[in-house]
C-alpha cells in the first residue's frame, strides 16, 4: 500500500507513435514510412521495424531512403491525427491514475504515487500497460522513477524502475542526454568530459551554472527529486447529459414527451451554469427489449431555453417504435456553443427571428439542416465561384454584392452548341429549339483563375455574350478562343 | 397558392420575391442541374433574402413547403415541382397557406397545373428591339376573376414591373 511519503510516476514513450497509428488501421508487409515535408524536401518522419532493418532513420531525406530501399512503402504523416491519437491515448491512460499529462509530441505521463496497488503493485501494472499496448499494437517504452525527469531519463535511455528513493543511483550510468537538456548544452558537456549524469551530479555546482545557466541544474534538480515538477492533467471537457430510469416501461407519445420535458429542463439548467448552447442533442431511448433509439435534433442555432426546444422533437418522438415500452432516457447535447446570458426585453423584437430558427430547425430535421442554405458572395469574377453556398444555420448574411455586367438568374453546367468564328451564331439549336440571334451584348472576356485548377475552365479564356433571342429566351453564350467552340451557360430573367 | 408555367417562369417567380420583400424560401429538388444565380437576383432583390432548401425527392419538397407555408414565417414561399399535383397534397398546401397566410407559388412543368391553385400563369420572354426585359404574363386560370394576357417590362431603377400596352408592342 501507498505509504504516503513516496511520488511515483510512470513515463511512457511511444517511439513508433505515428507509423503504428496508421499501421493499426491498414497493416503493411513492408518497410513502411511516413514522410514529412521540411523545408522544402520530404524527409522520413517515422518508421516501422521493418524499414530501420533497411538502414533508414528518422530525418533521412525520402529521396535518399527511396535509393536504399525501393519497395518502402510511404504516407504523408498527419501531425493533428497523431496528436488526437495521443489525446486517445491519454484519456485511455486515465483507467491507471486520474494525472495524466502529455509528455512532448509522443510520450504521456502518469502519476501512479497510491494508484499502483490497484493492478497488484508496480510490476502488475507496468505489465498490465504493455499487454494492452502490446495488443493494440503499439510499441511503448516504460521508465519508472520518483520524479517526473528520471522516468523520463529511463523511458527513453534504459528501459526499467528505479528503487524508491536512489534516483541518482538508476541514472549515475545514463548519458547527460537523458536529463532534457538542449542538443547545445549536451555538446558543451560531452567537451568538458561529463558524458554521464552521476559525473555531472558530483561536478562543482557554482561553476556550472556560471557556464550553463540555471536551466542544466534545474534539469539536474529535477530527475533527482530536489526541485518540485508539475505534471498537468489535461482539462476534462464538460459534459452535458441526464438520464432517467423510469419504474414502468412506457410508450405513449405524451409519456415521452413529459420524460423529455423534465430531461430538457434539467439539461437546461447545466448548459446555463455553463454559460452555452447546445447545437446538436441526442435523445436516447433504451426499451425493454434492451434495443436503443435514437433522435438526434440539430438546431438551427444554440439554444437552451427547455420551451423552444421541447416543440422540436415532437416529430422525432413520434417516429420511434417503442416496442414493449422504454424504460430508460437520456438526453444529451453532443455539441455545444458558447452562448452568453442576454438580456430580455419586454418589446420580444427578436420573435420573429426565433420564429425562422426554429422553422429551419424543423425543416432540418426533415431534410437535414445542412440543405437550408443561403449565399453568400464571393470575390470572384468567374460566374460559378462569385457565390458561396453555406448552410443557413451555421452562417450570417453578410458581405457586398457587387457586379459590373448583368448575370444571368439561372446558370447551368455549359451546354455547347454548333457556331463558328468569334461573333455570335445568327441561327442555333438548344436543347431541340431552332434559335435565331436578334441582339448581342458583348464579348465579356473571363480569364480562368489560374491558381485554382477546375476542369471546366481548362478550354482557356471565355468571351460571354448576352443573346437575345427573336424567339424571346435571352440565353448567356460563350466562346472559347483558344480552343473554338461555343457554349450556353445561363439564362437571363 | 399559385402556380406558374412556361419558359420565363422562373423569372415570373424572381419577380414575385422582388415584390415580396424580406427573405423568402425557395424549395428545389436536389437533382436539379440548373443553379439559382444570386449575383444575377442583384437586379431584383437583395441576395441575402434568398433561402434555399433542397430537398431529395417531391415528397419532401412538399413536406417542406407545407411546414414552411404553416409556420407563417415567409411572405413567399416558392417550390419547383417535377410532377403533377394530387387532389389531397394541393388541397394541403391550400390549407397551410391559409393558416400561414403565406404566398405559394409553384413552378410546374407545362400542362401539370393541380384543380387547388388559386391562379395559374404561363411566362415566356418576347423579344423587344429596344428593351431586354420584355415579357408575356398569360393567366390562364383564375378562380375569382377573369383571364388576361399582360405585356410587362422590369424597370431596374423602381425595382417594379410597367405593363406595356399592346399596341406599342
Amino acid at each position: 500500500m501507498f505509504d504516503g511519503l513516496n511520488r511515483r510516476v510512470v513515463s511512457l514513450w511511444f517511439p513508433k507513435l505515428a507509423s503504428e497509428r496508421v499501421l493499426r488501421v491498414r497493416p503493411v508487409e513492408a518497410p513502411f514510412a511516413l514522410t514529412i515535408l521540411q523545408s522544402n524536401a520530404n524527409r522520413l518522419y517515422c518508421l516501422n521495424s521493418r524499414a530501420e532493418r533497411h538502414g533508414l532513420h528518422r530525418g533521412m531525406s525520402y529521396s535518399d531512403a527511396r535509393a536504399f530501399c525501393p519497395d518502402l512503402v510511404s504516407v504523408p504523416v498527419d501531425l493533428h491525427g497523431v496528436q488526437r491519437f495521443q489525446h486517445v491515448l491519454s484519456r485511455w491512460a486515465t483507467r491507471y491514475c486520474p494525472w495524466v499529462g502529455l509528455e512532448g509530441n509522443d510520450g504521456l505521463v502518469l502519476d501512479v504515487t497510491g494508484a499502483a496497488h490497484l493492478f497488484g503493485g508496480e510490476c502488475g501494472l507496468l505489465n498490465d500497460i504493455r499487454q494492452r499496448l502490446g495488443r493494440a499494437g503499439i510499441t511503448v517504452r516504460i521508465g519508472v522513477g520518483d520524479t517526473r525527469g528520471a522516468a523520463w531519463a529511463l523511458a527513453r535511455y534504459r528501459e526499467g524502475v528505479a528503487s524508491a528513493g536512489d534516483m541518482l543511483g538508476a541514472l549515475e550510468t545514463l548519458p547527460v542526454a537523458a536529463l532534457r537538456l538542449t542538443e547545445q548544452t549536451d555538446q558543451a558537456l560531452q567537451r568538458l568530459g561529463l558524458r554521464s549524469v552521476g559525473d555531472l551530479a558530483t561536478a562543482a555546482r557554482a561553476p556550472l551554472a556560471r557556464r550553463f545557466g540555471r536551466d542544466l541544474l534545474m534539469r539536474l534538480d529535477q530527475a533527482l527529486g530536489n526541485q518540485p515538477e508539475d505534471i498537468s492533467p489535461l482539462k476534462t471537457p464538460p459534459h452535458y447529459g441526464v438520464r432517467m430510469s423510469l419504474p414502468e416501461p412506457i410508450g405513449l407519445v405524451s409519456d415521452v414527451m413529459a420524460g423529455t420535458e423534465r430531461l430538457l429542463q434539467r439539461l437546461c439548467l447545466s448548459l446555463n451554469a455553463g454559460q452555452v448552447g447546445a447545437r446538436v442533442l441526442n435523445l436516447s431511448l433504451r426499451r425493454v427489449d434492451q434495443e436503443s433509439q435514437h433522435i438526434e435534433l440539430r438546431l438551427a442555432r444554440p439554444l437552451r431555453d427547455a420551451a423552444r426546444i421541447l416543440p422540436l422533437f415532437e416529430r422525432g418522438v413520434a417516429e420511434v417504435d417503442a416496442g414493449y415500452g422504454i424504460d430508460q432516457m437520456r438526453l444529451e447535447a453532443v455539441r455545444v456553443e458558447p452562448l452568453p446570458p442576454q438580456q430580455v426585453s419586454h418589446a420580444r423584437n427578436g420573435s420573429h427571428k426565433d420564429k425562422l430558427e426554429d422553422l429551419v430547425t424543423r425543416l432540418g430535421t426533415r431534410i437535414g439542416i445542412e440543405n437550408i442554405q443561403r449565399f453568400l458572395p464571393a470575390d470572384s469574377h468567374i460566374p460559378e465561384r462569385s457565390f458561396i453556398i453555406s448552410p443557413a444555420a451555421y452562417s450570417e448574411p453578410g458581405g457586398v454584392w457587387n457586379s459590373a455586367r448583368p448575370r444571368p438568374v439561372m446558370l447551368f453546367p455549359p451546354e455547347p452548341i454548333a457556331g463558328q468564328g468569334a461573333q455570335p451564331p445568327d441561327f442555333f439549336r438548344w436543347r431541340r429549339m431552332s434559335l435565331a440571334t436578334g441582339r448581342a451584348t458583348g464579348p465579356e472576356r473571363i480569364a480562368p483563375e489560374w491558381w485554382f485548377s477546375d476542369d471546366n475552365w481548362r478550354s482557356g479564356v471565355r468571351d460571354y455574350w448576352k443573346v437575345e433571342t427573336k424567339q424571346g429566351r435571352r440565353l448567356w453564350l460563350f466562346y472559347t478562343p483558344q480552343n473554338p467552340g461555343w457554349f450556353v451557360q445561363g439564362e437571363f430573367a | 397558392m399559385h402556380e406558374v408555367g412556361g419558359p420565363g417562369a422562373q423569372s415570373f417567380a424572381v419577380i414575385c420575391a422582388a415584390h415580396a420583400g424580406s427573405v423568402f424560401l425557395w424549395i428545389r429538388e436536389s437533382w436539379r442541374s440548373e443553379q439559382l444565380n444570386p449575383v444575377g437576383f442583384m437586379d431584383f432583390f437583395p441576395p441575402e433574402n434568398l433561402l434555399v432548401a433542397t430537398a431529395g425527392n417531391q415528397i419532401e419538397v412538399l413536406a417542406t413547403a407545407e411546414e414552411s407555408l404553416r409556420s407563417g414565417v415567409f411572405p413567399l414561399v416558392i417550390m419547383e415541382l417535377s410532377g403533377p399535383l394530387d387532389l389531397t397534397s394541393g388541397r394541403r398546401l391550400q390549407l397551410a397557406a391559409k393558416a400561414g397566410k403565406t404566398t405559394a407559388l409553384a413552378i410546374i412543368p407545362d400542362g401539370m397545373g393541380s384543380n387547388a391553385a388559386e391562379t395559374r400563369w404561363w411566362c415566356a420572354p418576347v423579344f423587344d428591339q429596344n428593351d431586354s426585359t420584355l415579357q408575356r404574363w398569360k393567366l390562364i386560370k383564375n378562380k375569382s376573376g377573369t383571364l388576361g394576357v399582360w405585356n410587362v417590362r422590369w424597370s431596374q431603377s423602381t425595382r417594379r414591373i410597367a405593363v406595356v400596352s399592346e399596341a406599342r408592342f
